[in-house]
């Protein structure tokens, strides 16, 4: 039977950690300063974190769109609306599936690559050196790779959505022969630019800041030994997953 | 930093008490670095050598006591402050520390673009001139991991030096060192010392080395500065701890083994899991 101290610790422990998070977050953008140097690093990393993960976000966007294609045909072929995959394919990936597959990927490719950088830079006392030589670390290290998150997020899931609506056609218009001109005029005529792919790309945002803020955290805060490293990286992405999970749900009641 | 005379010390620690983690490391110990020398400070593992560098660099704040370098109240220093202090300290941590993703000639030049308006031709000369100075300017392009670790700690205190600090810090630089390199070391630590006319403090517990180098030595054990001298002070010294670190013999004051319960009741006793 689980004591009282033990529970209470259960529920306190993660609040505390959010706190601790939170507060982190607010430091690293109060800090935040815009100099020649800060911005040719955060170019630097904005190619690690978004061109270095073009390969997974094009590969899983394609198969994405084919399977969720597959699928939608199969199903409203049985109600003779099979015109209407168009329209379910283009809402389900710019309003839902886009943003939040994305930023689970990025977290999976890019913000792993970040916690486990910082970690091992904790470890091996370059994090020291950069503060004895009165460099600020939150400039030098965490600011550049929270602005390339914030920015790689949300090119990379306009990306993720071209290559699935892509799947989509290979599906729907090459192997179940439907009509292109419908399968495009379907989309047209339902998806709205603000309404759809304008909240999209607004969680996209949300979500890009969230994998970058919680991989640069997880990192930071990394015990300096190669099992505190294992398990910052572990805990970025079962974090950044829940997280992006739940405020994609909160958002979309709120933006409905 | 420079603004006291030359006969005051560099470094004052004045009735410095630290505790980490509940213990206690430091306990009323007060110490002096001269001024433009090579003093070394020295003790047995987990003395409170490293502390006291943490202290000088305000990486930690002590319990009690306060620390001063030059006219600077080391212990009460935060924010812009912290950071004009520091440009004035060069500090070679134990590994070296260089960042993996930048060349050698960009660790040298980080510190002079952050903190200087100098010109790109300029940075690049007085960094060719500083990797000179350790032996390493055709190595310039090259990145840490294509060096060996000797190597990796002379580009760090290349970057060390790279603004002409007042005072430098070094942290064990004689540790896991070829003989080659460790002789080397030992030649640039003088050098540097005698070049920029600075106060050079090193870390350390390499009592032969020590003997070459520093003009002056303390040692630390048992939470307190237990002596201080020339290196042949401290080698003719009868103090039955100094003697047994000095001579590296494993029975004296300082214990060898971590405490312990009886070792022959410990091996009888049935295992508990």
């Amino acid at each position: 039977m689980s004591t009282p101290v033990r529970s209470e610790s259960r529920v306190l422990t993660p609040l505390r950690n959010m706190g601790r998070a939170l507060v982190f977050l607010f430091k690293a953008i109060s800090r935040m300063r815009f100099t020649r140097l800060q911005v040719a690093e955060t170019l630097r990393q904005l190619y690690f974190a978004g061109v270095r993960s073009l390969v997974i976000i094009v590969t899983c966007g394609f198969f994405v769109g084919l399977v969720l294609t597959l699928q939608s045909y199969d199903a409203l072929a049985r109600f003779g609306a099979a015109d209407a995959t168009s329209t379910l394919l283009a809402l389900s990936l710019f309003r839902e599936l886009g943003p939040v597959l994305t930023a689970i990927l990025f977290a999976g490719r890019a913000g792993t690559s970040i916690t486990a950088e910082i970690g091992l830079m904790r470890a091996t006392e370059q994090l020291d050196a950069l503060d004895l030589m009165a460099i600020d670390p939150m400039e030098r290290i965490v600011q550049p790779r929270l602005i390339a998150g914030l920015i790689a997020v949300p090119a990379l899931v306009v990306v993720f959505n071209v290559m699935a609506l892509l799947g989509g056609v290979v599906y729907a218009v090459f192997l179940m022969g439907s009509d292109p001109i419908v399968f495009w005029g379907n989309i047209q005529n339902t998806v709205e630019l603000g309404r759809d792919f304008g909240h999209g790309m607004g969680k996209s945002v949300v979500f890009g800041l969230v994998a970058s803020w919680l991989a640069v955290y997880f990192g930071w805060t990394a015990k300096p030994t190669g099992e505190g490293v294992a398990l910052a990286t572990t805990q970025t992405v079962i974090a950044t997953a829940i997280v992006v999970l739940f405020l994609d749900f909160v958002m979309s009641a709120l933006m409905l | 930093m420079n603004s006291s005379s030359d006969s005051t010390p560099a470094v004052q620690l004045r009735d410095i008490t630290v505790r980490l983690g509940g213990r206690t490391v430091l306990e009323n110990m007060t110490l002096d670095i001269p001024r433009g020398k090579v003093t070394a400070v020295m003790g047995p593992s987990g003395a409170g050598k490293t502390t006291v560098l943490r202290l000088i660099t305000r990486q930690i704040r002590p319990d009690g006591g306060r620390v001063q370098v030059g006219d600077v109240h080391v212990e009460s220093l935060k924010g812009r402050e912290l950071g004009r202090f520091r440009r004035n300290l060069g500090v070679l941590l134990q590994n070296g520390a260089l960042f993996t993703d930048l060349t050698c000639f960009d660790n040298v030049a980080l510190p002079l673009r952050e903190h200087t308006q100098l010109p790109e031709a300029l940075i690049r000369r007085l960094v060719l001139i500083k990797l000179q100075t350790v032996g390493l300017r055709g190595a310039a392009d090259m990145y840490p991991r294509e060096l060996s670790g000797g190597m990796n700690r002379r580009v760090a205190m290349a970057r060390a030096m790279a603004l002409d600090p007042d005072i430098m810090l070094y942290d064990e630089p004689f540790a896991g060192l070829d003989p080659i390199s460790l002789g080397v070391s030992l030649r640039l630590i003088r050098e540097i010392n005698h070049a920029q006319g600075a106060t050079s403090i090193v870390i350390t517990h390499d009592v032969d080395e020590v003997a070459q180098l520093a003009d002056f030595c303390h040692i630390i054990a048992n939470r307190q500065l237990i002596a201080s001298g020339t290196p042949k002070e401290l080698n003719d010294s009868e103090h039955p701890l100094v003697r047994q670190f000095m001579r590296g013999e494993p029975d004296g004051p300082v214990a060898f083994h971590y405490p312990a319960s009886d070792l022959a009741e410990q091996l009888l006793r049935a295992p508990v899991r």
